[in-house]
């Protein structure tokens, strides 16, 4: 079983964000970088099921060098290598060509499962799963908060809004993964899988060892691009209901409020 | 076809969702400020009987796909049908739902139809006949604006609870079209499905939620919130701490790693206010914080602060609420 998941590197969810100067891009002096936790979950269903059925999981991921250390912390987690595209012609390029970069990666590893995040916490357009999935002609299953495979079949719990539905496929298959930590649990680095993770290889690739010309990279072949990016209103200054009324009266004092002022109930 | 906008409106168990109401209704805005028709896609099993329906928000013709093999959305056989009856419209921008089976659609379809969708939609622009589109990054910490390039086609999902309904004119249905397209042969499939009866209110569509913490102590507790909750029509929502307690399902966590809600009202009992819980709940229109700790950063947040221990006051403000409500009625 050939399972590859593919991750991405976000801020840590402490990140207070701050829009940088061009207006367009967040200050990314200072942060620290975590596995987007959607990832870290397809990782952990991804390394329960290498003890359940053996086999192999990889790891693939873009983005400039800092990525290492999160391809380092999977590898140190349980995974056994990884790919990283590191190419700067992808800074400018759309998820749409990035995800063509990232889909070639994968066919190289021929998986039986792709296993990724629902959503990453950073830009959170929760697309590239289903990206991958039509660019390979794959079945897709989204939204995975728990999942089983026999080795042929996948079958997955996706949350709809008022109930739940469960999906199955043929392998190959892709699944993204939903859920919250409760359900997830992920696993820590442990001190021997770290040191084992150092001799763990990291392949390294541009665009061009994945068989493309880089122009079809260039910031001009864009189909969609941001351009600001705006902090919320501030809120305005709440007050606190007073302290002179006891708590009956506090109760008396929201509940007029809500609906005098606030028009909510 | 002349050109136009398309909706994709979300039918699921014999009905129309609520949100594909609210897509339409801003399809409308859009199409009006760009001069275009409104036209709308739906498939599901008996959707044809009620795509007149639409037209009450503005939409002008429906193209249906009805048969009761796509009762239930699947990727596979639904991705392929809309792709088909959207080519026949050939519009100018596409709007669907940001709603669970909607983002997993338009994700699917971006990328069969080559166009580039952005999700979550939560304000569109048109100006010079050009659309932009704002959405939350970061979880709400900040928000982006994007604009498509190179005449590519702006499909965007809405999110829920964001856009308003116009007001239904009763007078109006929308022509329907039924269209022949086969349905693919998929590999994936539906085994079971199962709809929550109990009546609990979505957290997601909820206008009001009380979430509680880990200032609630134990899971029995928040039968209290319950009792509340029953009394305003709200939803029990909860903090990743409370859920990681195992007090409460994972589905109901608040927050960076949760749903993100904005609900009218928004009422934080025993939760500190971490900038993960923040993120998911900061843009609801009025925030309440009960809270025993003056210094907690949740109050930083709120309309309104209640500086008391939750057990005494929850009780209090049940009674204030109920008696509120039997004044009223
Ligand atoms: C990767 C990552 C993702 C995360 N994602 C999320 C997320 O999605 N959602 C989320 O909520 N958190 C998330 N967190 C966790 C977050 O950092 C906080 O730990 C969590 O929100 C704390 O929950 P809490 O406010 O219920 O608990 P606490 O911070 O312990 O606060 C409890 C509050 O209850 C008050 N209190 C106690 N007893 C009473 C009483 N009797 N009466 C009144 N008040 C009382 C206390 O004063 C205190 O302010 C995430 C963390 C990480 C690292």
């Amino acid at each position: 079983m050939n399972i590859v998941v593919l991750l991405k590197q976000t801020p840590d969810t402490e990140s207070v964000i701050r829009i940088a100067g061009d207006g367009k891009s967040i200050v990314t002096d200072g942060l620290k970088w975590i596995i987007n936790p959607y990832d870290e979950f397809a990782l952990e269903a991804a390394l329960r099921l290498k003890d359940k059925l053996k086999g192999k999981v990889s790891v693939v991921s873009y983005g400039p060098p800092r990525v290492v250390e999160a391809l380092r912390t999977a590898l140190a987690m349980g995974a056994d290598d990884a790919v990283l595209i590191d190419d700067p012609v992808l800074k400018t390029a759309d998820y749409l060509r990035v995800t063509k970069a990232l889909t070639a990666a994968i066919k190289e590893l021929n998986p039986d499962l792709i296993f990724t995040g629902s959503r990453a916490i950073d830009y959170d357009q929760g697309q590239r799963g289903a990206i991958v999935a039509e660019n390979l002609d794959w079945p897709h299953l989204a939204l995975a908060v728990a999942v089983d495979c026999d080795g042929s079949v996948v079958t997955i719990e996706r949350p709809i809004e008022g109930g739940k539905v469960i999906l199955e496929s043929p392998l190959p298959a892709l699944v993204t993964f939903g859920g919250a930590h409760a359900i997830w649990n992920p696993r820590y680095a442990s001190l021997p899988g770290i040191m084992k993770a150092k001799k763990k290889p990291i392949a390294m690739k541009k665009v061009t060892d994945l068989g493309f010309d880089p122009a079809n990279f260039e910031p001009e072949t864009a189909r969609i691009r941001i351009t600001s990016l705006e902090k919320p209103a501030e809120r305005k200054q709440g007050r606190i209901i007073n302290g002179d009324l006891d708590v009956v009266g506090k109760a008396a004092e929201l509940v007029r409020s809500l609906h005098e002022e606030a028009k909510v109930i | 076809m002349a050109k136009c906008v398309c909706v994709i409106a979300e039918f699921r168990n014999g009905n129309f969702r609520r949100v594909s109401f609210e897509v339409a209704s801003e399809g409308k805005r859009v199409a009006d400020a760009l001069g275009l028709e409104l036209y709308g896609v739906a498939v599901g099993s008996g959707v044809a009987s009620k795509a007149a329906e639409l037209g009450r928000y503005g939409v002008r013709k429906v193209l249906v796909r009805d048969d009761p093999a796509l009762e239930n959305y699947l990727a596979e056989t639904h991705v392929p049908i809309v792709a088909e009856m959207v080519g026949r419209l050939d519009p100018a921008v596409i709007l669907l739902p940001a709603s669970v089976d909607g983002k997993d659609l338009g994700s699917r379809l971006g990328a069969k139809l080559r166009v580039a969708l952005v999700q979550d939609v939560v304000q569109i622009v048109c100006e010079d006949g050009r659309v932009r589109a704002k959405w939350p990054i970061f979880a709400g910490k900040c928000f982006a604006w994007s604009e498509w390039l190179g005449g590519t086609l702006p499909v965007i999902s809405c999110r829920p609870n964001v856009m308003s309904c116009r007001e239904p004119d009763d007078s109006f249905a929308a022509e329907v079209e039924n269209v022949d397209v086969p349905i693919p042969q998929a590999r994936s499939h539906v085994k079971a499905i199962d709809y929550d009866t109990s009546g609990k209110v979505e957290l997601s569509e909820a206008e009001i939620i009380i979430s509680g913490g880990r200032g609630m102590k134990e899971a029995s507790n928040y039968s209290m919130l319950e009792e509340l909750a029953q009394l305003l029509g709200a939803a029990v929502g909860a903090s990743r701490a409370a859920v990681d307690s195992g007090w409460r399902p994972h589905s109901d966590q608040v927050g960076q790693t949760g749903k993100v809600v904005n609900p009218d009202l928004y009422i934080a009992v025993g939760i500190s206010g971490a900038i993960q819980h923040l993120a998911g709940m900061g843009s609801s229109k009025y925030i309440v914080a009960i809270n025993r700790d003056p210094d907690a950063p949740i109050f930083s947040k709120a309309d309104y602060g209640i500086v008391e221990d939750l057990f005494k006051f929850i009780p209090a403000f049940t009674e204030e609420v109920r008696k509120h409500k039997s004044t009223c009625s």
